[in-house]
């Protein structure tokens, strides 16, 4: 992810320590993947209660943009600012492979340089990536335009509910997905589907 | 001198150990007196077949293990190779067969891991991960258990870590019915000038204690992997260690700062036999001795004995030589990473290993001996019955092309692994080029603009059974032919070699003619064996693993834009066959598969032919030539145009000659050093006139094109058919296995 946002942005990310209690003023925050203390817990579990994300609260709050994904997405569920939760696959395995995507709301800071339901490719490697929300959760998620990210055509790779891959928060500045979209970003990855994603959360020129 | 002891020596206890009487009486005599319990576990861990080598040693000797890119070779925790600007590869397979068949996931994962750290030990980090694994006839009880366990073990462990897996092997024999094998590679990247080994220098200096605590896990656990399984194998479960691959990240990134903080005068992880190996290999290297204090080693259970600290085999553990002046500075970077870091002992000038525990003198050793004294065999052997010729006349044709072709490709051996690698992350940390189902993964070189590695790990114990020179001589070509079908030069490999009892002369002879063969092969290749691993007693109840010498291998690619894919291909391309029409089907997958027969000699490997075949290929798919390249291996060039064909997801119009040679050994034949290759149609010419002057032998057999791949008027089946051929067989057979345990 850092060498993704890197070579995106042009200048290396600030690297924030867990255990950091602000953060500066930046354009995005990303939470990336990595089986945070192993996820010995629930995924993301012991990371959401890690003093930084605290700070990361506070700076959601006050509008800064959040992208979790993966992991990061787990962390952002068990930190609160996210609703519903992520099961494990139904496969009971890790998978890892191309999926595809339909861009189910292009009308965020993070998808605005998306088509609305555009069809994009994206990896995913997860163990844990089957989100489920309570019905009322749910409709909400629906009716507010919050799913941003469904999977298609038959290629939901964990059971999640509704094909959801990608959820956002109400105000529109935090957003979760399981997929890797740093992982498809140029020719070398075979494709570079995810770019628009971090060129429009960076506010660069798609 | 005496040393308090209160368990009695007896031949039980040394059997228990698998120490034999004479080994015993060696240890009487370098020490001169009778050991301790304590010592007496030492010599057991140190002398056992997994750590001393010694029925192997005296033919490990002959390989070649030198060229003008080799830095380190074998006897360090990996090797290591030189790819230009500074940077360098390192790398290693091992073994851990023994405990993922008790404990599948666990002794999986814990295999993972014990690679890793073999890697980032020498300041790599570690950038690619294969595993070669064999398992037990399909429809052994044991079987589905087994894969099951182990694909979610190394995937638990190396997806959790964050090292891509991009490539590996997983093939099914009854002769693996009591022993799997897992074989674990990995690689890393290093600065040429920042390698660490594990040499000791200076007296006095304190030896710290890194990672995490120590358990009574795995307790034994090397001298349990160099003795047979029978039926008390449950037993064993104890000897199993447990991973935790969190700790192992926090180990990586806490062990490279560490490095880069200049503290680290030696270094050495912790894997067989723990604490004993790591501390006698640092001091034995350095001509210093060891002096520990166990009181003061970090432990996670209460009242553990010095030896069951001494053996224990908890996982994710360092041992280092420290730069004193820096102690509060690397005892830092170790808590912040939430990691023990303890001083527990100091080198000294007088050779001895001497452990404290409880204030008492617990062992007292000498410290050379305890490594360059075990005992070495050289065990009678004697060459294996080899085959008479078969050629391909004698053997009966298919009935229906199309349907043998599919039944390979829908067969356990050769369906697509889809169903293990999508269990691994294969694109962790952004640099996959090639995943696997192609010929050789590979990876770029982060940091470097146009660099990139491709690593391949091949074997076909069926030909090493049937002549184990020829075999062991082909596991080499192939995984040298498999990087070069990417474009990339092979620089060196790694040896994994799994036998059964090396005390048999018919399996000590095994070992013997493969490793001749390796080292014939390595020596034509230019392409050295730079480390290793040795895993003998792949036995049960007296029946050995088909004799099974994993190479794995690297090269690099010095443009990846330039590189070749097994799916390139692309419509109105001209296909070419290299090196020469098939004709070979001793030992063939198609013999095995389709008539249930293993006969014949294996395809023998004539390697200035690889040689030339490869060179000239590599060069073509560097000067931009070629669309898509592709070995044939198993099931000769009907399998490989169905994989390209499948890769591509385009079909393809061939014609063979049915007059130069019996068809089914043209089309299943798996002679060596060949390749197909894709090349657009107006620069075909020209590719086979200089195929010509570089003395390849060639035919244009076919275009691509439609959705068919349509062999004369033999067959005629869609790419799609073709899919769901290969495709099924793997969850299929793994589905089985729940809706079985739902019946049962």
């Amino acid at each position: 992810m850092i060498a993704a946002l890197t070579k995106i942005s042009g200048e290396a990310p600030v690297t924030i320590w867990q255990t950091e209690t602000e953060i500066p003023d930046v354009d995005l925050i990303v939470i990336p993947g990595g089986f945070s203390y192993g996820d010995y817990l629930r995924c993301g579990a012991i990371a959401a209660r890690m003093p930084v994300m605290d700070a990361v609260r506070r700076k959601a709050a006050s509008g800064t943009r959040v992208l979790g994904v993966c992991n990061g997405f787990q962390i952002l569920v068990e930190a609160g600012l996210l609703p519903g939760a992520l099961m494990r696959n139904a496969s009971l395995k890790f998978v890892c492979k191309q999926v595809q995507l339909e861009v189910t709301n292009a009308d965020t800071v993070f998808t605005g340089q998306y088509r609305q339901g555009e069809i994009i490719r994206c990896p995913v490697a997860h163990h844990d990536g089957n989100y489920f929300a309570e019905s009322e959760t749910l409709k909400q998620l629906e009716d507010n335009g919050q799913v941003v990210f469904r999977y298609a055509n038959g290629t939901n790779p964990n059971g999640s509910v509704n094909d959801i891959a990608g959820i956002i928060n109400k105000n529109g500045n935090v957003l979760g997905m399981m997929p890797h979209p740093e992982n498809l970003i140029e020719a070398a990855h075979g494709g570079n589907d995810g770019y628009a994603l971090f060129s429009a959360a960076l506010g660069i020129a798609a | 001198m005496t040393i308090p002891n209160e368990i009695q020596i007896t031949p039980e206890l040394i059997e228990a150990h698998g120490l034999k009487p004479d080994e015993y009486e060696r240890i009487l005599a370098l020490i001169g007196r009778e050991p301790s319990f304590t010592e007496l576990g030492i010599f057991s861990a140190m002398w056992n077949e997994h750590c001393s080598y010694k029925s192997s040693k005296k033919w490990l000797r002959t390989l070649p293990t030198e060229g003008p890119q080799v830095i380190q070779g074998p006897g360090e925790n990996a090797g290591v190779v030189d790819i230009g600007d500074g940077d360098c590869v390192v790398f290693k397979m091992e073994s851990h067969n023994h405990p993922s068949y008790i404990e599948p996931y666990q002794g999986a994962a814990t295999g993972m891991g014990g690679i890793l750290r073999d890697v980032f030990t020498m300041g790599a980090r570690p950038i690619a991960a294969m595993n070669a694994l064999r398992f037990g006839e399909p429809d052994h009880p044991k079987t589905r258990h087994l894969v099951a366990g182990v694909v979610a073990g190394i995937g638990g462990y190396g997806n959790s870590f964050g090292v891509p897996t991009v490539g590996g092997e997983v093939e099914f024999d009854a002769r693996y019915n009591g022993n799997c094998l897992v074989n674990a590679f990995a690689a890393g990247l290093a600065k040429t000038d920042a390698i660490f080994y594990s040499k000791a220098e200076g007296v006095g200096l304190p030896v710290v204690y890194l990672g995490a605590k120590t358990g009574r896990d795995g307790v034994g656990g090397a001298t349990m992997a160099s003795a047979e399984f029978d039926e008390m194998i449950e037993e064993k479960r104890p000897t199993v260690q447990v991973g935790d691959p969190f700790t192992e990240k926090c180990l990586l990134e806490a062990s490279l700062e560490l490095m880069a903080s200049g503290a680290v005068i030696a270094i050495q992880d912790m894997g067989a036999a723990g604490l004993t190996c790591s501390a006698v290999e640092m001091g034995a290297k350095g001509d210093l001795g060891v002096e520990l204090n166990l009181d003061m080693v970090p432990v996670r259970e209460e009242n553990m004995s010095a030896y069951e600290m001494m053996l224990s085999e908890s996982q994710e553990r360092m041992l280092m030589v420290l730069r004193p002046e820096m102690e509060a500075e690397a005892k830092a970077i170790f808590v912040k990473w939430g990691l023990d870091f303890a001083i527990v002992g100091k080198t000294t000038d007088d050779l001895r290993f001497r452990i404290f525990h409880a204030g008492d003198l617990v062992a007292d050793l000498p410290i050379k001996e305890l490594g360059d004294e075990a005992p070495e065999y050289d065990r009678p052997w004697r060459e294996t019955g080899l085959y008479s010729p078969l050629p391909a006349q004698n053997i009966e044709e298919p009935e229906d092309y199309g349907k043998a072709l599919l039944s390979l490709l829908g067969s356990a051996n050769n369906s697509s692994r889809r169903w293990v690698y999508e269990q691994y992350d294969t694109l962790i940390q952004g640099n996959s080029l090639q995943l696997p189902g192609g010929d050789a993964g590979v990876v770029r070189v982060d940091g470097h603009p146009t660099k990139a590695l491709a690593f391949s790990s091949d074997v076909t114990p069926r030909y090493c059974e049937a002549d184990p020179y020829e075999g062991g001589k082909q596991a080499v070509a192939e995984c040298w032919r498999n990087i070069t079908a990417t474009g990339a030069e092979p620089l060196a490999s790694t040896d994994n070699l799994n036998f059964g009892n090396p005390e048999r002369p018919e399996i000590m002879g095994q070992l013997v003619k493969a490793i001749e063969g390796i080292g014939d092969a390595c020596t034509t290749l230019r392409f050295p064996i730079v480390s290793g691993n040795v895993s003998l007693y792949n036995e049960t109840n007296g029946e050995a693993i088909l004799p099974t010498p994993t190479i794995a291998g690297v090269g690099l690619i010095p443009d990846w834009s330039q590189m070749a894919t097994i799916g390139g291909a692309k419509v109105g391309d001209t296909i070419v066959l290299l090196g020469g029409d098939g004709t070979h089907l001793g030992q063939s997958v198609y013999m095995r598969d389709c008539l249930g027969r293993a006969d014949g000699p294996p395809p023998p490997v004539d390697l200035n032919v690889e040689k030339r075949n490869g060179d000239f290929v590599r060069s073509a798919i560097r000067n931009g030539q070629l669309s898509a390249c592709h070995d044939i291996s198993d099931g000769g060039l009907a399998l490989c145009l169905a994989e390209m064909a499948m890769a591509a997801n385009k079909g393809m119009r061939v014609e063979i000659d049915c007059e130069i040679a019996p068809t089914h050994g043209q089309l299943f034949g798996e002679d060596q050093a060949r390749y197909v290759v894709t090349i657009s149609a107006d620069m075909a010419n020209f590719f086979c006139m200089s195929a010509e002057g570089a003395g390849v032998p060639f035919r244009q057999i076919g275009t691509v094109g439609d959705d068919q791949l349509t062999i004369n008027d033999l067959l005629s089946i869609s790419v799609e058919q073709l899919r769901n051929a290969h495709e099924s067989w793997f969850p299929d057979y793994m589905d089985r296995d729940i809706a079985q345990s739902l019946i049962d």
